[in-house]
């Protein structure tokens, strides 16, 4: 057990020197598995983003609940109490048909038009504002109010909330297949780096084998390399999406005040950052591995 | 055939492309024996030495090390069976890229001994072999009976039962070469079996020790 540890530990100071004994690749490998990675990760912080943003407009996601004519004001209030203990709406409005012959008196125009009815048109409705701006969960709805007794027409507004829904199930796609592409870039320069190292130690390996080295020991270092630069990278990726957003932040602020609102973008939390690490020392080692078993073959088989 | 240490049983090697290196090889060396291999270049002396290390396999026949078959040997089994060598090459292998002390610390290294003891063990080889003094110095800066000894050290350092060495003399003077041989007499002397190719008749003569000859891949 203490041998294995202090295997672990000689592997790792083995690659820490590697590293150290050329910091200019290393520093190039950890920028262009960085910018490997920024791109898609970017691309998922943006999407999160206007999600997060979708989801503050959909606040107005509204259906509104036309009742017939024939309800009475008993039967309006206990329409009501259903609405509100409905789950997934957030707040219901009340407008008597009164209110809304009142409001539609006020457009221009209007006035003349409804000054020649006999009697009020309308119906009384209500209008339930959704929690979350969710299309399948406000068709559900409507179906639902729909069934209710005294219930004359039911409109939803979720057209537009579909919309951006496949909008953003497009661009998570696009972000997935980017995603996918540049990891194999990851691998592929692991992969070569591993390769480079292989042949100008090819002399160490055939050494230690010699003097009885196995083949985990020969290449724990490599995983461990693999591994780290993965990582490297992914720090290097993280921070350039944490840079663009700042930068951007500055630029959207003016924006923003042109607008009245409050725009910006939130930096990567925690969680992200924990998950690309974790992404990039994967693949790092998916590319150590794949090096190694191609490249030491031909020595392993002296 | 048990107190046998290593035992080759008509063993033949031949070559991709044909070339026959060894031809029905059999002999049989016992624990604590020195035994030199002669026979021209190109006669199998090299062949014959690394199928004990399992850096070449035999084509058909047994090579038994302490009752093991190497020829059989699984893979991952094989660093196993070189732990228990020592072994000194033709061309050295020395890695120039570090010290001597690190040259004669790999084979300790890469089996997970700890540092201290073997820091220990390698400067006894150096010392053993003479060079002490020259632990700091890299292996492009020693003369070529430093840089031999230096292979030496390394192959026993890790207390070896078999020392087998190739061509241990190749390209030193008579007086160097038979500095060489007398360190690895003195090897044996402490009970190591020791394996010795040459093409060089004077440390047989000086010595007389037991003689394998090959002869075009056959033991004459």
């Amino acid at each position: 057990m203490r041998a294995w540890l202090r295997h672990h530990a000689l592997s790792f100071a083995h690659t820490a020197r590697r590293f150290a004994a050329s910091p200019a690749a290393t520093l190039l490998n950890a920028l262009v598995i960085g910018v490997a990675l920024a791109l898609p990760l970017g691309g998922h912080v943006l999407l999160a983003n206007v999600q997060q943003f979708a989801r503050g407009i959909a606040a107005d996601a509204q259906i509104s609940i036309f009742l017939a004519p024939e309800a009475s004001t008993s039967e309006i209030a206990g329409l009501q109490k259903r609405l509100r203990g409905t789950p997934g709406v957030r707040s219901v409005a009340f407008v008597s048909r009164q209110e809304a012959l009142d409001g539609l008196k006020r457009v221009p125009g209007m006035a003349e038009v409804i000054a020649t009815l006999r009697e009020n048109p309308l119906p009384d409705a209500f209008v339930a504002t959704l929690a979350a701006s969710d299309p399948e969960l406000a068709q559900r709805l409507a179906r639902d109010f729909k069934s209710i007794p005294r219930v004359a027409y039911v409109q939803t507004d979720s057209a537009w909330m579909e919309r951006v829904h496949s909008l953003l199930r497009v661009g998570r796609t696009a972000v997935m297949l980017v995603g996918a592409l540049l990891s194999f870039a990851l691998v592929a320069v692991t992969f070569n780096t591993i390769r480079l190292q292989i042949l100008t130690q090819s002399n160490e390996i055939e050494v230690s084998k010699l003097v009885g080295a196995t083949n985990a020991y020969i290449r724990r270092p490599f995983f461990y390399f693999g591994i780290l630069q993965g990582i490297f990278g992914g720090v290097v990726g993280c921070a350039i999406v944490d840079i663009a957003i700042l930068v951007l932040n500055n630029d959207l602020a003016g924006l923003g005040t042109l607008y009245g609102a409050n725009v910006r973008l939130e930096l990567l939390g925690r969680s992200d950052g924990f998950a690309v690490l974790t992404f990039a020392a994967v693949l790092g080692w998916l590319g150590a591995y794949a090096s190694v078993s191609r490249h030491l073959y031909k020595i392993e088989s002296q | 055939m048990g107190t046998d240490l290593i035992s080759f049983s008509k063993v033949c090697k031949r070559y991709p492309g044909g070339y026959e290196a060894l031809k029905d090889v059999s002999f049989s060396v016992e624990p604590g024996e020195m035994v030199f291999v002669t026979g021209h270049s190109g006669a199998g002396k090299s062949t014959l030495l690394k199928l004990i290390a399992a850096m070449e396999h035999a084509t058909s026949g047994s090579v038994l090390i302490a009752g093991q078959n190497v020829s059989s040997l699984r893979r991952p089994a094989i660093p196993f069976l070189r732990r228990k060598l020592g072994l000194v090459f033709q061309d050295q292998k020395l890695l120039y890229d570090r010290s001597a002390f690190d040259n004669v610390m790999l084979p300790l290294v890469v089996t997970g001994h700890p540092w201290r003891e073997a820091a220990k063990r390698a400067r006894a080889a150096l010392d053993k072999v003479g060079l002490l003094d020259r632990e700091r110095a890299n292996p492009i800066a020693l003369s070529g009976g430093e840089q031999q000894r230096l292979c030496i050290a390394r192959a026993v350092v890790n207390r070896p039962n078999i020392l087998i060495a190739d061509e241990p003399t190749g390209s030193l003077d008579t007086e160097y070469a038979d500095a060489i041989i007398d360190m690895f007499r003195s090897f044996n002397q402490v009970g190591v079996t020791v394996l010795i190719s040459t093409h060089d008749d004077r440390p047989i003569r000086r010595l007389s020790p037991r003689v394998l000859t090959l002869n075009r891949g056959s033991l004459a």
